[in-house]
């Protein structure tokens, strides 16, 4: 008897641990201290640094012979040297096709040809990089994006998502659209489906992901519900992986949505998750009629970017590292794409002065407020 | 003070642990004991330090006076007084002060020679305390990682730190901790009704004996744990409430660092169906 207990309390000890996580950690502070504003996470993982491909060769003049003519059919890059568009072109062969190589995009007959249609695309998404790098400043600052921060050498970046499939109809198998632990949601019970909820439509038409009642009763005007929180949780859960950071990397959960006691990052994801808005309904979307089957979800609809696709479980992608500064071309006016929404008044104006130290939540003894 | 009946036995000298005769006396109805004195120096002195600590602060609101643990930076070393060194000299206090508190209970025990229940329960919140202020603490290399004192400010630290995990309702631990704090209220609140419908008979009625009351029970779920039972059943449910607290938190950052609904994902990737 009492070896069979030895060895059942044994196995469940095993099996209890086999589920930590026991290597060793790495702490940061977020907040005040005593607020409970921090990030532990496994050294390995803090630690693990990106790769970073290094340039094709030393960027070359951004002087000299346009590239629209120099070559055909030169839509977005032309008015780059000539010299910067081949360095260009193969940096990005690097990024996107290492093993396919230019002929992923480019007929070698006749390279100003558009009958592949990953040119297509990749036209298309230069002209994202640089909406993004001109464009968006406030989330990406002089940092920027280029090819690699979502591809890292693959045609189609790792991380990405497509609208979801109707539920069954009935009762049986219909989850209605939860209780389905996918990383979208963190693993958890919550809605599954919630970045299709705020990353894509008009990127004009603001969308606040914060559900906040303004009122103490349910009414015609106040039609915030808890259900509506669930699906503002799920995408929150989400962001949080992306960036391998936690709730408390944006927020005091003292009060969520109140700006005065949020930390600066806070107001940059607010800037990057319109972002990734404008870069759905902007540019992926768009390619709906480009892309074949085989690239898209089973709706039809392209494969979409998520805080996770250019951030792989770093707070800044490849630890902030400036890479997008040797690449003149990926700087320039966007040109067609349009402008993105104007900041909304509800936005996050009232921001504490940013500091580089996300020491922002306050003390609580200067903002709880009694009740 | 009228005597109680048990009162004479209670005062009964010996039985201390350390100290001999030494304060083993008694003030009114209440015995001192060596511990109790330990407890009472560190209740105060640690009680005093809050009001100090509280008067360099910025509020003097109740709600809101915060003594708050040392930034990540100092580690496991000592801090200075203002930022952080006051939680930890009041945490001593507090731990010493808690610790005599169990060790007079203990005492007592001895004096009266019954069993250590009572002390032992204390000594699993204290157990509960100490993981949060200490265990965990130095498990992350921090003091920093301790609650703070402060009635609004723990609050926001519990909050803080389960939203790390992303949903802390998926810890196991706490799963199982607020399962045992549920079962805890809803057995002492059978525990009271049946004692209460029990002693208080309509009028003129008598007052029901224990075989009433298993009676009762047995006819409503088909068994009766029994009069002395439901003591034991009511201590091994708070025990375990206390103890998987403790548990929950510590496992939360040494243990594991993603959000708690992915710990779940060992079930999933299980190799019988993944």
């Amino acid at each position: 008897m009492n070896r069979i207990t030895a060895i059942a309390l044994g196995a469940i000890a095993t099996l209890a641990l086999g589920a930590c996580e026991l290597a060793p950690k790495v702490t940061s502070q977020n907040g005040y201290r005593g607020t409970g504003g921090d990030t532990v996470q496994l050294k390995k993982v803090a630690m693990a640094k990106d790769e970073v491909p290094a340039p094709p060769y030393d960027a070359p003049s951004t002087e000299g012979p346009r590239a629209k003519e120099t070559y055909q059919n030169v839509q977005v890059l032309g008015d780059e040297s000539a010299e910067q568009l081949s360095y260009t072109m193969a940096a990005i062969t690097q990024w996107v096709s290492p093993e396919q190589g230019c002929n992923y995009c480019h007929n070698p007959a006749n390279m100003a040809s558009d009958e592949l249609y990953t040119k297509v695309v990749a036209r298309r998404m230069l002209q994202m990089t640089r909406n993004i790098n001109h464009n968006w400043q406030s989330h990406v600052a002089q940092t920027g994006v280029t090819c690699w921060t979502c591809h890292r050498g693959q045609p189609v970046p790792t991380n990405h998502w497509t609208m979801p499939t109707d539920a069954p109809k009935g009762i049986i198998g219909n989850r209605h659209g939860q209780d389905n632990p996918v990383a979208a949601s963190a693993y958890s019970s919550l809605p599954e489906a919630s970045l299709a909820l705020y990353l894509t439509g008009d990127p004009k038409k603001d969308q606040n992901i914060r559900v906040q009642s303004t009122d103490m009763h349910p009414s015609s005007v106040n039609k915030t519900s808890i259900m509506s929180t669930e699906n503002s949780y799920a995408v929150m859960a989400h962001t949080s992986q992306a960036l391998g950071v936690n709730c408390t990397f944006c927020h005091n959960t003292q009060s969520f949505q109140s700006w005065s006691i949020s930390t600066p990052q806070r107001a940059k994801a607010w800037y990057g998750i319109r972002m990734v808005r404008d870069t759905n309904g902007q540019y992926i979307s768009s390619l709906a009629g480009v892309f074949p089957a085989n690239r898209k979800g089973p709706l039809g609809d392209p494969f979409k970017v998520s805080c996770a696709t250019c951030h792989q479980g770093k707070n800044k992608p490849m630890g902030g590292y400036k890479m997008a500064k040797d690449y003149h071309a990926l700087w320039g006016d966007p040109g067609m794409a349009p402008v993105p929404a104007a900041m909304p008044t509800a936005g996050p104006a009232p921001m504490p002065a940013a500091t580089t130290q996300p020491v922002a939540v306050a003390a609580p003894a200067k903002t709880a407020k009694a009740g | 003070m009228a005597l109680l009946s048990f009162e004479r036995k209670y005062r009964v000298r010996g039985g201390t642990l350390i100290g001999g005769d030494l304060f083993d006396f008694w003030v009114g109805p209440f015995y001192v004991g060596f511990f109790g004195v330990v407890t009472a120096i560190f209740a105060s002195l640690g009680t005093a330090l809050i009001f100090y600590a509280a008067s360099q602060g910025p509020t003097w609101n109740p709600w809101l006076i915060s003594i708050a643990p040392p930034d990540l930076k100092y580690g496991l070393a000592l801090a200075p007084l203002k930022e952080g060194g006051f939680w930890q000299v009041i945490t001593i206090c507090a731990l010493i002060s808690f610790v005599s508190w169990a060790l007079r209970e203990v005492e007592i025990c001895r004096k009266l020679g019954m069993g250590y229940h009572v002390p032992f329960a204390f000594g699993m919140a204290i157990f509960a305390y100490f993981t949060l202020v200490v265990i965990r603490p130095v498990l992350l290399g921090a003091w920093h990682f301790g609650f703070p004192y402060g009635i609004f400010s723990h609050l926001d630290w519990v909050s803080n730190t389960g939203y790390q995990y992303l949903h802390f309702h998926y810890n196991p631990a706490h799963m199982l901790a607020v399962s045992f704090f549920f079962t805890t209220t809803l057995a002492l609140a059978l525990h009271g009704a049946l004692v209460l419908s029990a002693v208080n008979p309509p009028e003129g009625g008598e007052v029901k004996t224990p075989e009433y009351e298993d009676t009762f029970f047995r006819d409503l779920i088909g068994y009766s744990v029994g009069t002395l039972g439901i003591h034991r059943v009511g201590l091994l449910l708070a025990l375990n409430a206390g103890f998987w607290s403790a548990v929950c938190i510590v496992i939360s950052g040494p243990l594991w660092t993603k959000g708690w609904p992915e710990w779940w994902t060992w079930w999933l990737n299980l190799p019988i169906w993944s």
